[in-house]
């Protein structure tokens, strides 16, 4: 007697290559829509603007007459707004994922707070622009300067940093953590010559990603009342300025058509910046994360 | 143990050059920080006394000037800007766009010099002001045609009444036909500018007798006169620039008001003399005490009435009438 029926698994047996094959295609075609419609809307866009991209783009402001509207103030806006957001929102949301990972006690406090961290990553941006608009611009009177939205994005971004963070904490291995402490160190020295060192790539990497996110955010710097007409760039933290998706955001609302064009250069710009910042992130990750 | 360190520094190192990077021309931002926070304050002081402001001469003249409002106005108050910048490039004018209503509320706040609006201050505003007890002017700076229009293939409407919008707008007639017996019984689609336009807040207060506009309402007004002119049963209203650039694609509804005899049509003239009835004039709203403190902000206001007509056309809109303009020139000159 053999030990398969050979008749029944043949008889089968083609329904379930038909289904694999079925499977993989309706599959392939998930991925191709989503790739499909960014494919298009990347060339649109490029088609559209790339003849606004001239060097007079990049070195004269915004101009209600499209052929010399150009994005100087907004670009170095949007820099003088990372520049600010990302030293805040690093040292708060790294500090607090060590903080919660090394040192605080494992209580249901603790992790009440841990899930409501991860809850606020999901929060509405809008939202934070209306806090932001209450806690930095009215009541802390910083007006729309730089560091009132630069305080608002780093609220912003701080969830998805100190989620990240703590991931790539908790992925250190146990065993060199007590090496350390084994060999007589501290635990501020453990933390910075064994647990950061180790988990850099992956905070790096949440650090990018969410400063890609905070570039290219246009609600919060809407409620907080960023300008788009203007004619000069901040000295300081302190004075207002213009942001990139602002700028875009307020082309593409005139009613000259040719703006159309001069907003998907704009947009151009914005998402190679974005495009850099991805692809040293990925960088990163790839270079250094696996150690262990 | 020494290689994870030398990573370990290679990445601070990285993290700093990519600190650095975002920095761009903010450079050695954290010296010019400090530096820049005293000197907006000793500015703010000595914008308030004054003194020294009245003799500065032309081109050396400072100081900041904010304003928000219309995203209507806005176009106009850019041009204006860029002219007064290439004559005064130390003032520095941000000017943002949160629309009339948005704007209004952070005039009230007493965060901007001026305010640009699309329509009239309202009751509410008005009160508002008082109780935080900001005093303000009212500078009319151009005249805008709200333009009703249909697509190009709508070849039955020829005019419409107040009364026909009516209910077009306020949801009543669903179909042409019920607008008017001999219109075709085709569906209507009406697209209007949601409510942070003050366009919206014209046409409600004026056309609907403050009932509200049931229709696709959108923020942005290209996608209202985009939607009309690939619609063949739809109707939309905006500004008379977005008219004036989409003329091609957009068939004008004249239109007869409850005091006109005939339907009149949108154009320069009709919008001047105001024959034209949804003709409105867009506005700009000042700070009587930054008139008053602030010698950076009188000039622009100055420059701006000047200016006011050659940029209000170039924006695609219409100039007031000489008299009229001189009318607001006058007011501007109480505060010289």
């Amino acid at each position: 007697m053999e030990l398969i029926n050979k008749q029944e698994v043949s008889k089968k047996l083609s329904g379930r290559l038909l289904l694999n094959k079925v499977l993989k295609y309706i599959f392939l075609l998930f991925t191709l829509v989503g790739l499909v419609v960014l494919a298009t809307l990347l060339i649109d866009t490029v088609l559209d603007g790339w003849r606004y991209l001239t060097p007079d783009f990049f070195t004269s402001y915004s101009s209600s007459r499209p052929e010399s509207a150009g994005i100087y103030g907004a670009l170095i806006g949007t820099l003088w707004l990372m520049a600010v957001t990302a030293p805040i929102a690093i040292i708060l949301s790294v500090g607090t994922a060590l903080y919660l990972e090394e040192y605080a006690p494992k209580n249901r406090l603790v992790n009440f707070i841990k899930v409501n961290i991860s809850n606020l990553a999901g929060v509405p941006s809008v939202v934070f622009g209306l806090l932001g608009l209450t806690l930095f611009v009215r009541l802390m009177e910083l007006d729309s300067s730089v560091l009132a939205a630069a305080l608002t994005m780093s609220l912003m971004i701080l969830p998805v940093i100190v989620v990240a963070s703590q991931e790539s904490i908790r992925s250190v291995p146990s065993t060199i953590r007590e090496a350390s402490i084994g060999m007589g160190a501290t635990k501020w020295q453990t933390i910075t010559r064994v647990i950061l060192p180790a988990a850099v790539p992956g905070i790096i990497t949440g650090i990018i990603l969410a400063l890609s996110r905070a570039i290219g955010e246009t609600a919060p710097l809407i409620i907080i009342g960023i300008p788009t007409i203007l004619l000069f760039t901040p000295t300081g933290v302190l004075d207002t300025f213009s942001a990139l998706p602002m700028q875009i955001y307020s082309w593409v609302k005139l009613p000259n058509p040719e703006f159309q064009s001069v907003t998907a250069a704009g947009i151009i710009v914005l998402l190679f910046i974005l495009f850099l910042m991805n692809s040293v992130a990925i960088y990163i990750r790839n270079k250094y994360s696996k150690r262990f | 143990m020494k290689k994870s360190m030398f990573m370990a520094a290679l990445l601070m190192s990285l993290m700093f050059i990519l600190a650095a990077c975002g920095g761009g021309s903010g450079g050695s931002s954290d010296e010019s920080t400090e530096e820049a926070s005293t000197e907006e304050s000793t500015e703010e002081t000595t914008e308030s006394s004054e003194a020294s402001s009245e003799e500065t001469t032309e081109g050396s003249l400072s100081g900041t000037v904010t304003g928000d409002g219309s995203s209507t106005v806005a176009p106009i108050l850019e041009l204006i800007n860029e002219d007064f910048n290439a004559e005064y490039p130390d003032v520095e004018v941000a000017v943002g766009v949160s629309g009339t209503g948005g704007g209004f509320e952070k005039f009230i706040a007493g965060e901007t010099d001026f305010q640009n609006a699309s329509r009239e201050i309202q009751e509410e505003e008005i009160t508002a002001l008082e109780d935080a007890g900001i005093e303000y002017t009212e500078f009319k700076v151009a005249n805008d045609g709200l333009t009703v229009a249909v697509n190009t293939e709508n070849d039955f409407v020829d005019y419409l009444t107040f009364e026909e919008l009516r209910m077009i707008y306020s949801g009543e007639a669903t179909s042409w036909s019920d607008v008017r017996a001999d219109f075709p019984d085709e569906e209507i689609t009406a697209y209007a500018p949601d409510q942070s336009h003050g366009t919206h807040d014209f046409f409600k207060e004026v056309v609907m007798e403050d009932a509200d506009i049931q229709a696709q309402l959108n923020q942005d007004t290209n996608v209202i006169s985009q939607s009309v002119a690939s619609d063949a049963n739809s109707i939309g209203f905006f500004g008379y620039n977005f008219y004036m650039v989409n003329q091609d694609n957009l068939k004008g509804v004249p239109i007869q008001g409850p005091e006109t005899e005939e339907p009149v049509e949108v154009s320069d003239e009709t919008v001047m003399s105001y024959e034209y009835p949804l003709a409105r004039p867009l506005f700009v709203y000042a700070k009587n005490e930054a008139l008053q403190n602030n010698e950076a902000f009188l000039t622009f206001m100055e420059f701006t009435l000047n200016n006011a007509s050659t940029a209000a056309e170039e924006a695609g809109y219409v100039a007031l009438t000489e008299e009229e303009m001189q009318e607001q020139m006058d007011k501007l000159a109480e505060f010289q």
